[in-house]
């Protein structure tokens, strides 16, 4: 089927079975890598995106659901020249290992700060359950609050 | 204690000691060669890792992989302390999967030179080299091997030599002498005459004299770049998705597969019928492999559901009646035959059992298989065309991964190119000896005339993976009447003998380590830290045991066995001084302890441990102590030892991979529960910067975590684990 949407800003046209996950829409039709495989089964948060503002976890939302939603991948989380205070955030307190699992950690921990621009160690508990078994739990804690400080300043 | 010269065997071939360290093990043929694969015109090699061009610009090929241990980072900060070169200008290229790149030789005559190796760094050769002739591979990552060889014997030993060549060259070309030049930024200095050449200048002309093989190192006070924290030059990629995975590689008209294999390692495909796949939209080909069934398609989820309409037949390889229960009874009827297949240890532990008024204890610890979770499962795009095979994947052995496919594809080496990338986790996964992928993408590739990237599900990364081995350790000991342990007798049953992997750092007059063989149909695999993991939460967990048998403070009874002046118990005393050991925790806290020395790393933890409403444990605080001799880069040396603690809190508090009827229980993350943000502790982690030769990091931090927390759980609840996971254990 024929999908419309809007993906980073722009729209496009989606050709695809309506239960393909919109992961594999993003990664294999749209040629945006930056949003990960990482279980399918939405248990690891590796695929999570915007869809309208809200954090989804793009392996198990169907793209013939997100007919007319505006959805929003890591590649445009910031700009080259305008980046999201997280991604500076994230390498200033140098929080990726692998990587691998990095895109949707920003995007949940983005969707957090819209909603809870000063979160406590709680709210960051509750909204950061995505997996990186790197371990890079306490740097990406220290990211936010750091974010979040500046945000108050 | 003395090395015993070695043979040391490497794809057949084997390589006894002599020769010289560093530079001598690149100026082989290879080096000629590896000139030829990477510089271009205006641009000079030196050694098989650098080349300099005229505009000043370094690049270094590192033969390691980085896969978020950083190491990329710092073998160029060792280059360029040594080199002299500016920061601002180095680049670093991973090397191509190419016998020039290989390091091994490099380890391989560290370690059997034995003439060579100071007698403070033979246990770190022991350590290695068990695992090394394991491996078998020759451009390897692991071990954590990167910084303490190819960094250390190698980059600083080229970038030093190299440095000299550009000053001779200076020297000659300025008619002054050599001492009168200095070298910063990639640029020679006469400064009396007030004259200075770029290295990019210098480079053709030095790049044809002979490097030295012993240059001049570095003192550590002179070093300008070696520990400095530095930005790991990998990490701006990976927080806009550019990055570029294994599993993002993409070629036009390239179709997507997804694999079942036997469910019971070791069983077959025995048949399936492949139309219901077919039948799939998108589905082209279902290929049957010998253990395995692959559904190729126009993209995953077509691969994915036409996979899921299958119902293949496997055989159970005769291994049906498995159970992890009988894994065990297995583990203790092969101790129980009282045979062991190797042995370890000095002096006469029967005679300190034995002795009078000795008091003895025993337990039996045991431990699940391990599953490395990567969180990119295995994913590999292959293409061949015109009789050769290109293959794009991530792998912790490039080389060994190019090997494999010739050998799988049945064709020449020649004709077969790997090209790494970079890979999302590995933690000892991505080893080509038991990476199945690497056969499936050969096999797949040489029968589609189209490109073809096979991706893995997560359900198939779990139950196909390569697990830490399940095992067992029985321990006894004695404690004499000074109150010390004057015998201690580990007997343990798993695959590999762990003799020279595990380090025994206390000083007991008679010890003895047995090692019973136990094979089962899982594979052996390597896993962070490797045996580490498992003699670190025996011998750890036992010692505590014996302390409070003793009646004795658990650190002070470590302290009563460890020699005076040693690092083992400089990095013990001062954590418990960082943890503040001896000031009581508010009711319903309590502290452990374990030190473990694993790749020549010595490290300790205090663990601060309460428990949760539900009773099961809640992990608060880890104070990590850490000698690695030379801390290259700290602040992601710090990242790698917190990275160690989750991981290792993680697999004692709940990971186990299971087996029933053969097959492996476990299928995705809901049932493999991998720790999350909330449950991670406060970390401090603090390196003490010793004379040591210089230690690994991506692995030695893991090994105390699970011992420190039991430990503390029992000063907590006086209940003792001797079975991990931890599970339900302490609330039940």
């Amino acid at each position: 089927m024929t999908i419309q949407a809007q993906i980073n800003g722009k729209p496009v046209t989606i050709n695809a079975a309506a239960d393909t996950p919109l992961l594999w829409v993003l990664r294999e039709e749209i040629g945006l890598t930056g949003t990960k495989f990482g279980c399918g089964i939405a248990a690891c948060g590796a695929c999570s995106v915007h869809i309208d503002g809200e954090v989804m976890r793009s392996c198990s939302v169907a793209v013939g659901d997100v007919a007319g939603k505006s959805i929003t991948t890591i590649e445009a989380l910031g700009t080259e020249v305008a980046p999201h205070p997280l991604q500076v955030a994230w390498i200033a307190h140098e929080v990726p290992q692998c990587g691998y699992c990095q895109s949707g950690q920003l995007m949940a921990a983005a969707a957090l700060l819209k909603k809870t621009p000063t979160p406590s160690d709680a709210d960051i508990d509750a909204a950061m359950t995505n997996i990186c078994r790197c371990g890079t739990y306490p740097r990406i804690r220290a990211a936010i609050h750091a974010v979040a400080q500046g945000a108050k300043a | 204690m003395k090395i015993k010269r070695r043979h040391f065997v490497f794809g057949g071939v084997a390589i006894v000691g002599g020769g010289l360290f560093g530079i001598s093990a690149m100026q082989s043929h290879e080096t000629a060669r590896a000139a030829q694969l990477t510089a271009k015109a205006g641009e000079s090699s030196f050694g098989t890792w650098i080349k300099i061009a005229s505009d000043n610009t370094i690049t270094m090929y590192s033969p390691h992989i980085d896969f978020g241990q950083g190491s990329h980072t710092a073998l160029a900060q060792m280059l360029a302390e040594e080199l002299d070169a500016d920061w601002s200008k180095l680049r670093v290229e991973q090397a191509l999967a190419d016998s020039a790149f290989a390091n091994t030789p490099l380890v391989a005559q560290f370690l059997t030179n034995s003439a060579q190796i100071p007698a403070m760094l033979s246990g770190l050769a022991e350590s290695t080299f068990g695992m090394l002739a394991r491996m078998k591979s020759i451009q390897i990552t692991g071990g954590s091997t990167a910084i303490r060889f190819t960094g250390q014997h190698g980059m600083r030993v080229v970038g030093a030599a190299t440095r000299q060549a550009l000053v001779a060259t200076a020297a000659a070309r300025l008619g002054v002498p050599e001492n009168e030049l200095t070298t910063a930024n990639s640029i020679v200095t006469h400064a009396k005459s007030g004259k200075s050449l770029t290295y990019g200048a210098l480079a053709e002309e030095a790049a044809g004299r002979s490097l030295d093989t012993a240059p001049t190192l570095k003192a550590r006070k002179d070093y300008k770049i070696i520990g400095t924290p530095t930005p790991r030059i990998d990490i701006p990629a990976k927080v806009n998705g550019s990055a570029q995975y294994g599993i993002d590689f993409h070629l036009p008209d390239m179709r997507v597969g997804t694999v079942m294999a036997a469910p019971i390692r070791g069983g077959k495909l025995e048949s399936v019928d492949a139309a219901p796949a077919m039948a799939v939209a998108g589905v082209e080909k279902v290929i049957k492999l010998d253990d395995a069934v692959v559904v190729v398609a126009s993209g995953y989820w077509a691969a994915h559901k036409g996979l899921l309409a299958l119902s293949p037949k496997f055989t159970d390889g005769g291994h049906g009646d498995l159970t992890s229960a009988s894994i065990f009874d297995s583990q203790s009827a092969v101790i129980k035959s009282g045979k062991p297949d190797n042995k370890g240890g000095s002096g006469d532990v029967d005679a300190a059992f034995g002795a009078q008024g000795a008091k003895l204890l025993e337990a039996e610890y045991r431990v699940p298989f391990l599953h490395q979770a990567m969180m990119e499962p295995f994913a590999m795009t292959g293409y061949h065309k015109d009789g050769k095979l290109d293959v794009w994947g991530g792998i912790q052995d490039p080389l060994g991964a190019r090997d494999a496919l010739a050998t799988f594809a049945g064709l020449n080496t020649s004709d077969v190119t790997f090209h790494p990338m970079i890979m999302g986790g590995g933690f000892g996964r991505r080893f080509p000896p038991y990476s199945q992928i690497i056969e499936q993408i050969a096999k797949v590739a040489m029968q589609v005339p189209y490109p073809v990237k096979l991706i893995w599900s997560r359900e198939e990364d779990v139950k196909q993976g390569a697990y830490r081995p399940q095992s067992m350790g029985q321990l006894k000991a004695a404690i004499g009447s000074d109150g010390k342990i004057s015998g201690w007798r580990t007997n343990y049953a798993q695959f590999a003998d762990a003799e020279s992997e595990t380090v025994f750092p206390y000083a007991v007059p008679a010890t003895a380590r047995n090692h019973f063989k136990y094979i089962s149909n899982q594979v052996d695999a390597y896993w962070r830290s490797v045996n580490s993991t498992q003699h670190g939460f025996y011998n750890e967990s036992f010692i505590d045991e014996l302390a409070h048998l003793e009646g004795v403070d658990p650190y002070q009874f470590r302290r009563q066995h460890l020699k005076p002046g040693s690092r083992h118990l400089a990095v013990l005393d001062e954590v418990t001084k960082r943890a503040n050991w001896s000031t009581p925790l508010p009711a319903g806290q309590a502290r452990g302890i374990a030190l473990v020395e694993s790749f020549g790393t010595v490290c300790a933890h205090v663990v601060e441990a309460s428990l949760k409403a539900d009773g099961t444990p809640k992990v608060n605080k880890v104070y990590a102590v850490v000698d690695c001799g030379t801390t290259v880069n700290p602040r992601n040396g710090e990242a790698q030892v917190m990275g160690g603690i989750v991981m290792g809190l993680s697999t004692a508090l709940s990971e186990a991979i299971t087996i029933d009827k053969g097959a492996v229980v476990q299928s995705s993350f809901p049932d493999y529960p991998v720790l999350k943000l909330a449950d991670a502790p406060q970390i401090d982690v603090h390196f003490i910067e010793s004379d040591a030769h210089i230690g690994g990091l991506g692995e030695p931090g893991l090994p105390p975590a699970a011992p420190a927390l039991c430990n503390a759980l029992f000063a907590l609840t006086g209940k003792r684990i001797r079975q991990l996971p931890i599970g339900t254990q302490v609330s039940a």
